[in-house]
Order: C-alpha cells, then sequence, then structure tokens
C-alpha cells in the first residue's frame, strides 16, 4: 500500500514537471528564440511580440511557474500525509 | 551636500549596517557556519539568494550590455532568469530534503565515492574562483571611480569587509546581510530607473514605460529601431547573432545557473522541503524586479544618448560627458575634423566608443537626478559585489574545511576544529581572491561568463540523474563530470585564450560560441554519464533507498 502510494505521488509529480518544462521551454526557447521573427510581425502595444517574450514576457511566466508549482505541490505533499 | 560627502556618507552607512548584522548573528556552530543553522525564513532565503546571485556584472553592465546588442542582449535575461525554474522543479527541494551542508556532499554520498566528492571539490572550486576575481575586482572599479581612492585601496578595503562578516558569521552573518544588501540595492537600481521612465514616456513603471510612446507620440522602441537604422546599427529588435547560438548560450547560461554551487547551497538553509520550492520562488521573484527593469533602462539610455550626442557639436555636450571622457569610457575621436560627433555604425566614420558600464553608472546624471540618487548607485554597486563574493567565498571554505579535510583528510576532526579549519579557508580564501582584484589575470571578464558552462558541463547531469536516474552509479556520475569540465575547458582555453593551436570564429564546431558550448558539453556529460553506467555495476541497494526517500516528502510537515 504505502509502495503504491509512493510511486502515484512520484509520477504524479513528473507530470507537473513535463507539463510545466514545457511551457517553460515553449515561451523561452520556443517565442522568444525560435519563432521570435514570426512573432515579430505581431505588435503588442508598444513592442514586437517575439523581442517582448524574450526581454519581459518569457521572465514573467518564468515567476508564475514555479509559484504554481509550489502550490500544486503543496497540495500533492497533504494529500499524501493525510492518507498515511 | 556636496556629491562626494554624500557618497561617502550613504557608504559608510550601509557597511555599517551589514557590520551591525554580522555582529549580531555570529556563528557558533558548523551547522551554523554552513547552512545558518537551517531556520532561514523562504521570503528571507528568496532576498538573500537574489542579492547572492546579482554580482557586480547584473547590476553594471547588464542593462548596458542589452542596450548595445539590443534583441541578442535576451540572452541574458533568459538565460539568468530561467534556471531558477529547474532548480526550484529539479533540484532544490530534493537537495533540501537529502539534508547535508554542500554539493560536493550530495554527489559524494549519492554516488558512495570520495573520488566523485574529491571531483566535485575540484569543480566547485574551479567555477567559484573564475567567479569571485570578477568581484573584487569589481568592488575596486567601484570604489575608484566613485570614492575617488585608488582601484587597490578598494579591493583591500572591500576584502576588509567580506572577510569580517563572513569569518565572523558564517553562512547565518552571509544570509542577514545578503537580505539588506538585496534592499540597498534593488532600491538604488530602481529609483534611477522609475524617474527616468517618468520623464521620457509618463509613465512611472519602467517595464511599461518602455513598451510606451514618448512625448512625440512614437513609440520609444520604433523610435530607437529608425534611430538605429539611420545610423547603420542593425535594429535594436533584432538580433545578429545565429539562432542557433542564441539558443546554446540561453541553454548554458540557465543551466549554468541551477548548477551554480553557491546557488544551490543556499536551499540548505531553510527549515523544510516546501520552503526550498517557496525560496527558489521568492528569489526569482526578487531578481525578476531588476531583470525585467534593466531592458527598460537599456532602451532609455540607448535612446536617450544618440539624442543627445549624435550629430551635436562637441562644444554643447553637457558636464556629465566631458566628466566620463576623462575616466576613459567614453571616447570621442574627432575623425572628420568637423567638430560634430558622429554616431555611426560603420567603423571607418564612427568617433565615439562608449564603454557598457556608463550606461547604468551615468544614468542618473544623463536624467539630472540629485546627489542621493548617484551616492545610492555607488552603495547599490558595492552591496551586489559584496554579497555575491561572500556567498561563493562561504562555498570555497565549506568545500575544503568540509568536504575535503572532515570527509577525506581527517574524518576525526572535533566541530570546534572543523569551525577554525572553516574559517582559515575563508581567510586564504579572500586572501586569494583579493590577489586577483589587485593583478586581475587577463582571463577575468571572459571567465566569468564561462563559469556557467563549467558549471552546466560538470555539476547538473550529476545532480539530475543523482535524483532521476536510480541506476546512476559512480562510474557513470564521474566519468561524466570529469569528460564534461575538461571538454568544456578545452574548449574555452582553445577558443578564448589561443591554446591548443587557438582558432577563429569560423572554427567554432557548428558554430556554437565557446559561452554556449556548456550545453554541448552537458549532453556529452549526460550521454557519458548513462553509457558507462549500462556497462557497469548498479549502485548499491542503500543508494536507491537513499533516492527513494529523498524523492518523498517527510512524513509530517518539516
Amino acid at each position: 500500500m504505502n509502495k503504491i502510494k509512493s510511486e502515484a505521488y512520484w509520477k504524479k509529480n513528473l507530470k507537473y514537471l513535463v507539463i510545466l518544462l514545457s511551457i517553460w521551454f515553449s515561451v523561452s526557447f520556443g517565442f522568444g528564440i525560435l519563432f521570435v521573427d514570426e512573432l515579430n510581425q505581431i505588435q503588442f502595444f508598444g513592442f514586437k511580440l517575439g523581442f517582448w517574450f524574450a526581454q519581459q514576457g518569457s521572465i514573467y511566466v518564468f515567476v508564475i511557474l514555479i509559484f504554481v508549482y509550489i502550490y500544486l505541490m503543496n497540495k500533492l505533499d497533504k494529500n499524501y500525509r493525510s492518507k498515511k | 551636500m556636496s556629491l562626494q560627502l554624500s557618497i561617502w556618507l550613504i557608504v559608510g552607512l550601509t557597511f555599517a549596517l551589514y557590520i551591525g548584522i554580522a555582529i549580531w548573528s555570529r556563528a557558533s556552530s558548523t551547522n551554523e557556519f554552513y547552512v545558518a543553522g537551517k531556520g532561514v525564513h523562504p521570503i528571507a532565503n528568496g532576498m538573500a539568494t537574489a542579492a547572492d546571485w546579482m554580482s557586480a556584472a547584473s547590476f553594471i553592465s547588464m542593462a548596458g550590455i542589452i542596450s548595445f546588442l539590443g534583441y541578442d542582449g535576451s540572452v541574458y535575461l533568459m538565460g539568468w532568469t530561467g534556471g531558477y525554474v529547474l532548480l526550484a522543479l529539479l533540484l532544490a527541494p530534493y537537495l533540501r530534503k537529502f539534508g547535508k551542508f554542500t554539493v560536493p556532499a550530495f554527489i559524494g554520498d549519492r554516488y558512495y565515492s570520495n573520488t566523485a566528492r574529491t571531483v566535485a571539490v575540484f569543480c566547485a572550486l574551479i567555477v567559484s574562483f573564475t567567479y569571485i576575481a570578477g568581484q573584487m575586482r569589481g568592488v575596486g572599479v567601484v570604489f575608484s571611480r566613485y570614492l575617488e581612492v585608488d582601484i587597490n585601496s578598494g579591493v583591500f578595503i572591500g576584502m576588509g569587509i567580506v572577510l569580517f562578516y563572513a569569518i565572523l558569521g558564517g553562512m547565518k552573518g552571509i544570509t542577514y546581510t545578503q537580505v539588506a544588501q538585496y534592499c540597498v540595492l534593488i532600491f538604488a537600481f530602481m529609483v534611477p530607473a522609475i524617474f527616468i521612465s517618468i520623464e521620457m514616456t509618463s509613465n512611472p513603471i519602467p517595464q511599461l514605460g518602455f513598451g510606451s510612446a514618448g512625448s512625440d507620440g512614437v513609440y520609444l522602441l520604433d523610435k530607437l529601431n529608425g534611430l538605429h537604422e539611420e545610423l547603420g546599427f542593425s535594429k535594436y529588435t533584432s538580433g545578429s547573432k545565429s539562432t542557433l547560438d542564441v539558443f546554446f548560450i540561453t541553454a548554458a547560461l540557465m543551466i549554468g545557473t541551477a548548477g551554480l554551487p553557491h546557488v544551490i547551497v543556499r536551499f540548505f538553509t531553510v527549515k523544510k522541503v516546501s520552503d526550498a520550492r517557496k525560496s527558489a520562488g521568492w528569489a526569482l521573484l526578487f531578481i525578476a524586479i531588476l531583470y525585467t527593469t534593466a531592458p527598460a533602462i537599456a532602451v532609455f539610455a540607448r535612446t536617450n544618448l544618440i539624442d543627445t550626442v549624435s550629430e551635436k557639436n562637441y562644444t554643447e555636450m553637457p558636464s556629465w560627458f566631458k566628466k566620463w571622457e576623462d575616466t576613459g569610457l567614453l571616447k570621442f575621436d574627432d575623425k572628420n575634423g568637423d567638430n560634430v560627433i558622429q554616431y555611426n555604425g560603420n567603423e571607418m566614420i564612427n568617433e565615439l566608443t562608449i564603454d557598457r558600464d556608463i550606461m547604468v553608472l551615468a544614468n542618473p546624471e544623463i536624467a539630472q537626478l540629485p546627489n542621493w540618487v548617484i551616492a545610492l548607485l555607488a552603495a547599490g554597486a558595492l552591496a551586489a559585489a559584496l554579497s555575491t563574493a561572500a556567498g561563493l567565498l562561504l562555498v570555497i571554505s565549506s568545500s575544503v574545511s568540509h568536504d575535503l579535510i572532515k570527509r577525506i583528510i581527517k574524518p576525526d576532526i572535533s566541530e570546534k576544529g572543523e569551525l577554525v579549519a572553516a574559517r582559515l579557508s575563508a581567510f586564504f580564501a579572500v586572501l586569494l581572491a583579493g590577489y586577483f582584484g589587485i593583478n586581475p589575470p587577463d582571463f577575468v571578464a571572459a571567465t566569468v561568463a564561462l563559469a556557467f558552462g563549467l558549471a552546466a558541463a560538470s555539476f547538473f547531469p550529476a545532480i539530475v540523474l543523482g535524483i532521476f536516474h536510480k541506476k546512476m552509479n559512480k562510474e557513470g556520475a564521474i566519468s561524466g563530470m570529469v569528460i564534461g569540465i575538461l571538454l568544456m575547458l578545452f574548449y574555452m582555453t582553445k577558443f578564448k585564450f589561443g591554446w591548443f593551436g587557438g582558432g577563429a570564429e569560423s572554427d567554432w564546431w557548428f558554430g556554437i560560441s565557446p559561452e554556449g558550448f556548456g550545453t554541448v558539453a552537458m549532453i556529452v556529460n549526460f550521454i557519458v554519464s548513462i553509457s558507462v553506467s549500462k556497462f557497469t555495476s548498479p549502485p548499491p541497494k542503500e543508494i536507491i533507498e537513499l533516492v527513494d526517500n529523498i524523492r518523498l516528502p517527510n512524513e509530517n510537515d518539516d
């Protein structure tokens, strides 16, 4: 029982990691670097969108990603402990 | 009040504050000396991490670099922030759960081998020393520029201060001093930025300001792009580096950040695993305040500068122009003898050479802000350099006293003896750092950026595999680290210092610069580690259990 629960906990954690790191990769390496020229065709206030992602947007998303992970893991930890 | 007096006053006050904190937070055990007794609040730890992380280079040079590179400068912005996501998600909580003092301690225990421990100690020392020399130099430069003492005396004063609070307080003293230093440096960075943003765009938030329109109704970035095209520079919002190189440099900086021992060790200082995640979040938030402001300052400063100097008569230049000309950071060479400044992307016509550091340092003067703002900037730059130097110093001293002496050379040393050893090694590390600050080897500037490549190539794979790949054994990890760091050292010395036959830009492997090569060396490290581990015996049962244990939360909420 214990082992199954531990494995479930770890699997869930890995799932969160994959999702959050895909977002991490997309906003920086994707929007900010690989597709920057395409996104620069779009005007976003006084910015070209690709440029904005590279110098502003990606950083905001990074901060949000960590706080989302904190929230998800606190919930997962609590769940894990209560089922003991 | 005269400028000189306000600078001495503000710098003096901040120094008194740091020393006061050091006396209040003296360390009395190795636990306090190495990891501040594991009782630091996550928000305080976030601030300390931010100050630890943001060095003289972030504070003084980054906005200027971006200002000259435009879009290409994004590698530093994304690279030096994105690594915190990796830290928070892949490293910090597990290393905290593991619960030891240092990175080599984790590597040594996880790979059940003193060879692995020794390799990790040497990697930590190489990375930390390349970094700390630049910090001491930064302290000296700020002193000489603002306080009119010569660079060497500046380095001595800086050494004295760091020595005092690092040796007395260890991690505990450093942590609380860094909290104060963060407050000083972020205030010093933001005040001029907000003033200038209001002046240029009437928007007080710089992050929004540089996407707004100036008084003429034209978006600032469009205006700057226009000016750049007119003067023969490449467009500000597009880069000139290849996409591949931008990709690899960004990756190397991100992964390097996550592998830097002086950053990782900060997460050992909090009370529980969930606090390690939290402090990574707070740290990035505090860092992001500066890192999202820097590109705004870059645009303001660049536009201001071009507006002020381009095609203007030399005799009409404001007083700051003359002053910075005296320091050699600004050079005017009237090539066509018309007494008018031609600032141009074409080297043949260009008459003005501008040092990148001027963008932050001269900003308050260019924007005509009061003296106390300029004084604050000097105090902020010193806070940035001192806090980073202290953090690095601690890594060096704990690597020597704990990982080398206590774990390998003399395991029966008493706690008191280990504490003495830790303080002694901090003392010698300061002397060595000071020596490099006074006699900087030519490669200092080049290697600070490369320290990230070294960290990415050595530590990151060993730690990540240690947590996420149970079957990773000592043979794999050791060969990965050794090959990774040697490959990185080879590439960097070959193309930066001309060893091993040297080489030009056209000889770069796959067109990847030495700054971006850390990513390649890291990939090689991963491949070597995994392949070697497949052909050697798996780790013993206790290690599998250890890995299982660090993956799970504690039974209770602590």
